[in-house]
């Protein structure tokens, strides 16, 4: 019996949708090791955000609603975290591995004197899991040792939790932020009117094979409402900004519908896509190692294929 | 400092950690700016400026020059780990990268202290290159053959001639060049001066179209009633032969590093390309005929490598080392002319095209057999050396 | 300011990755190793952080003997000093952080710089579980830092944006790839470094237990994706997105 403490993660009152691959995880752990899990929620005026998540299963919703974890601190969350987990004597802590995921939960796992799992990928029990090393290309199995366990969940592993109706109690929770010593100055958004990329259910990505023209990437994105993502090798000549990077070293995805366009396919790219359901790749080079993992080749000059594709896909009535 | 290591150790292969770490940042340096530009360079046959700033920068040119004239006071064990890596990013920048020590090598082994005051430092100081003028349009193997003069006129000798096949001279700010004092004393009288490139009277000529090795510069230089201070002679008349055979001496196991260097790179190339691709439904990898080709290309290159890691070992212990260079250089030119020729079988009709980069090793490998010494010429060092021991 | 930063001795990312025959890990038999990417891009900030405002850079690496080589292409870049925790068998991030944290306390840094994961068990805990243990703030996934007086202002890559953050010093500051290009050890460099100081230390004379709060049990490669089909024509592969993957 495992009592399961799921952290949620919410901006100014909104809820983060990765959130919802933590309570798969937990659902998954809880029947496993025939325990239960809370979910907490923590900021200031979470009330929306506590009520959204009484419908999902959990033994209770924890709200910690505090004005001085309006913006989110490592230092604060940290502590106020490990408090709650500490009063409600969890044994496993989880937490979708976001960027805030993964900068928050080892300082958790400091203050509980726990172990903690990275970006497990399966619970295969209370205290063991399974999770990437070296990029994805290998999985290891892993043990903690110590009683309270904290683990961080990869999105892409675990689809996002259906709502299972009912109504899971809430409960108001202290939350004592500490004094954090470390201030926010600014948070500046990338806006885009493109779904994002690790959220899209369709990826277009371009590489070196553009030569620096994204253009056709751009329309055929559009053409399917897809979000877009580039190779390293794009990123570093300067083409596209840093945050479009799909790989190791940038964004992890897992669409229903990858398509790596003038890509090679270096391993570094793979390690960011090939949980993709299904990927297509179109490269003129007929020996690029892209063609060796996607489901679909396409051998030809992304420039004229490309917008032939775009025309085939609008004939076809698909996409936005 | 690797001499010590070699003293105490007398066969071991085994590199130092520093000597690793020299080696890390050649490869880097190969791997992240030489190689992404190599094609260019081949293509167009512009020269490496940028490439060759940089590796100044780092310190990857004038291996050579001693630490008390601003350089690092590297061993030769050093230098042939190091051009390895450089000629494996590209043969013909290695090569460019190389000739300051070709040219600088006479300074450092013959010259005067006061020589070596006014010609090393500056070039460890700032961004130089220099150009070792050796052969002739007439004078190819036969180095005393040369029929570029040299006539003593009070303070000065007169320089009239032309060298051939002359490294980096379109770029060069000063040559090392070798001229006669007496035709008919052939190699007796011979002598070596450095010359700065202001000097009036040089021309340097039109670049070669080489068939390899194009991103270095290679170039023919005229030299007409060229005034040359005597205190700008290396050694004494009739020195000049003996130089130039010591600094061969050195610079052939970094000609054999480069060739090891090349070598490499299309056996890698190859091997991965066996791997990748497919026919009969299979890697042609799991052949046995693309086998034994991977196979022999690895024990050639590592043959080679042990040759050449054996002659800079020799030079660095102070062990004469002719044979031991040129046991070097001609089995790893051999080598690295097979190895790329047999990376272009492995790629089939894909590694005759331009679209492929191993039919670029292969026409930069040919030259391995040509400069600095044919394979002809190092099979009569060879001979000569061992039967007048007889 | 004195700045510690780490060097983490790993597997080139470039190498084909092989399992013990026994599937207790990777095997690291003849392989070549590296610096941590992400460690690089610390070494090379706190570096230029040095050149900016004086100071000094402290250079940290723990295992066996071997990784005083990534020590020293630290100190080849430009580190001034080392300190080689000597330690053998599998250290996690919680026994590399309560080791560190010993450190800090003898050291006395203003900031410790790391790199945000290491690139072999990629579980990007160690910095900031550090930054737990010592009562310091945080600012993980760098993109750019700014040393003024006694704090720190940081922009972090987070999903979604670009974070900035004020940190009081003594801080922690974990390194993403874009922080800044790390420079190649100079020949030079490498040179100056082999003249440099480094200390040894165990784990044991800082008084650190290093037994494992997390074992690897076992590894597995993940089933490789196999190549599909070659279409010919655009209107072939949009017709088999809709009929056959049917994700249009």
């Amino acid at each position: 019996m495992a009592k399961i403490l799921v952290v949620a993660e919410q901006y100014l009152g909104q809820l983060r949708s990765a959130t919802l691959s933590a309570v798969s995880a937990a659902r998954a752990a809880a029947e496993k090791t025939g325990g239960d899990y809370a979910i907490l929620v923590l900021g200031s005026n979470v009330g929306e955000v506590a009520d959204k998540l009484t419908g999902y299963g959990a033994s209770k919703v924890l709200v910690a609603d505090n004005p001085v974890l309006e913006r989110y601190l490592a230092e604060s969350y940290g502590k106020v975290v490990a408090d709650v987990a500490k009063a409600e004597g969890a044994e496993l802590v989880l937490m979708t591995s976001t960027t805030t995921g993964k900068d928050l939960l080892p300082r958790v796992a400091a203050r509980l004197g726990a172990g903690m799992a990275s970006d497990i990928t399966e619970v295969l029990g209370a205290k063991a899991f399974k999770r990437p090393m070296f990029a994805g290309n290998v999985i290891a199995s892993v043990e903690v040792t110590t009683p309270v366990v904290v683990a961080s969940v990869r999105g892409t592993a675990y689809s996002p939790a259906e709502a299972t109706g009912g109504a899971s109690a809430k409960e108001t929770v202290s939350a004592d932020p500490g004094t954090p010593k470390t201030k926010f100055v600014s948070f500046d958004e990338t806006k885009s009117d493109r779904p994002g990329l690790t959220e899209a259910r369709i990826v277009v990505s371009g590489g070196r094979g553009t030569k620096g023209d994204f253009k056709p990437i751009e329309q055929l994105a559009d053409a399917l409402g897809a979000a877009m993502g580039a190779s390293r090798a794009a990123v570093d000549a300067g083409w596209v900004p840093n945050d479009m990077q799909v790989g190791q070293t940038g964004k992890v995805v897992a669409p229903e519908l990858y398509i790596a366009v003038g890509i090679s396919g270096a391993i570094q790219h793979w390690a960011g896509m090939k949980d993709s359901k299904v990927i297509v790749a179109i490269n003129k080079d007929g020996e690029a190692p892209i063609f060796q993992g996607a489901d679909y080749g396409l051998i030809g000059d992304l420039f004229k294929v490309v917008p032939e594709l775009v025309d085939e896909f609008k004939k076809a009535g698909v996409g936005a | 400092m690797t001499t010590a290591t070699h003293a105490s150790n007398p066969i071991g292969f085994s590199l130092t950690d520093e000597q690793k770490q020299l080696q890390e940042t050649a490869r880097k340096f190969a791997a992240e700016v030489i190689r992404p530009v190599a094609p260019h360079h081949d293509r167009t046959e512009e020269f490496p400026e940028k490439v060759l700033r940089k590796a100044h920068e780092l310190g990857l040119i004038n291996l050579i020059i001693p630490e008390q004239y601003g350089g690092l006071g590297l061993s030769a064990v050093d230098g042939v780990v190091m051009t390895e890596e450089a000629a494996w990013g590209c043969a013909g920048m290695a090569t460019s990268i190389m000739a300051n020590d070709l040219a600088l090598s006479p300074i450092v082994l013959d010259a005067s202290e006061e020589q070596k005051e006014e010609w090393l430092p500056k070039f460890t100081k700032e961004y130089r290159l220099a150009s070792f003028c050796l052969s002739e349009p007439g004078a190819g193997s036969d180095v005393a053959g040369m029929t570029t003069t040299a006539r003593r006129d009070g303070d000065y000798y007169i320089l009239n001639g032309a060298k051939q096949w002359i490294t980096n001279a379109t770029y060069a700010d000063q040559f090392t060049v070798f001229a006669t004092l007496d035709k008919s004393q052939r190699h007796k009288a011979l002598a070596a001066f450095i010359v700065p490139r202001d000097t009036p009277g040089i021309t340097v000529g039109k670049p070669e179209d080489k068939m390899g090795q194009r991103a270095s510069n290679t170039a023919p230089v005229i030299f007409e009633d060229v005034k040359v201070p005597v205190r700008n002679r290396i050694g004494e008349e009739g020195q000049g032969f003996m130089i130039a055979m010591r600094t061969l001496d050195k610079s052939r196991p970094m000609v054999a590093a480069l060739c090891v260097g090349l070598a490499r790179a299309a056996m890698e190339y190859a091997m991965d390309y066996a791997n990748e691709r497919k026919q009969f439904n299979q890697p042609i990898a799991n052949f046995q005929a693309i086998q034994f080709l991977i196979a022999n290309m690895a024990m050639k290159t590592e043959a080679s490598r042990l040759l050449t890691w054996q002659a800079a070992w020799a030079l660095d212990a102070g062990i004469r080392s002719t044979l031991y260079s040129s046991y070097a250089k001609s089995f790893a030119a051999d080598t690295c002319m097979e190895v790329t020729t047999d990376a272009v079988q492995v790629y089939g009709g894909y590694g005759y095209t331009k679209e492929y980069p191993v039919e670029k090793l292969m026409r930069d490998a040919k030259l391995m057999q040509i400069y600095e010494g044919t394979a002809q010429v190092q099979r009569m060092v060879i001979a000569r050396e061992l039967l007048s021991k007889r | 300011m004195k700045i510690l930063v780490t060097a983490k001795r790993l597997m080139d990312p470039e190498t084909k990755i092989k399992l013990k025959k026994d599937n207790s890990g990777v095997d690291l038999e003849g392989v070549k190793f590296v610096v941590n990417p992400f460690d690089e891009n610390a070494i090379e900030e706190a570096l230029r952080l040095k050149e900016k405002h004086g100071g000094e850079v402290v250079v940290v690496s723990i295992g066996k003997p071997e990784v005083v080589e990534q020590i020293r292409t630290g100190l080849a870049m430009g580190g001034d000093r080392g300190i080689h925790v000597n330690a053998d068998g599998e250290i996690d991030s919680d026994a590399v952080a309560r080791i560190l944290a010993k450190l800090v306390e003898e050291e006395k840094p203003d900031l410790v710089l790391m790199g945000k994961q290491a690139v072999d068990d990629d579980s990007s805990q160690a910095g900031q579980l550090l930054a737990e243990y010592l009562g310091w703030g945080q600012a993980c996934f760098a993109s750019k830092v700014e040393v003024n007086g006694t704090t720190a202002t940081v922009t972090r890559e987070v999903d979604g944006g670009l974070e900035t953050l004020e940190l009081q010093l003594p801080a922690l500051v974990t390194a993403d790839l874009r922080l800044n290009e790390p420079r190649y050890a100079s020949l030079p460099g490498i040179m100056k470094a082999k003249k440099k100081e480094v200390k040894e230390v165990t784990p044991a004379s800082l008084g650190v237990d290093v037994a494992p709060k997390v074992k690897v049990t076992g590894v597995t490669v993940p089933p490789a994706r196999s190549a599909g089909k070659k279409v010919e024509s655009v209107q072939e592969l949009v017709q088999m997105l809709k009929t056959e993957a049917k994700v249009l």
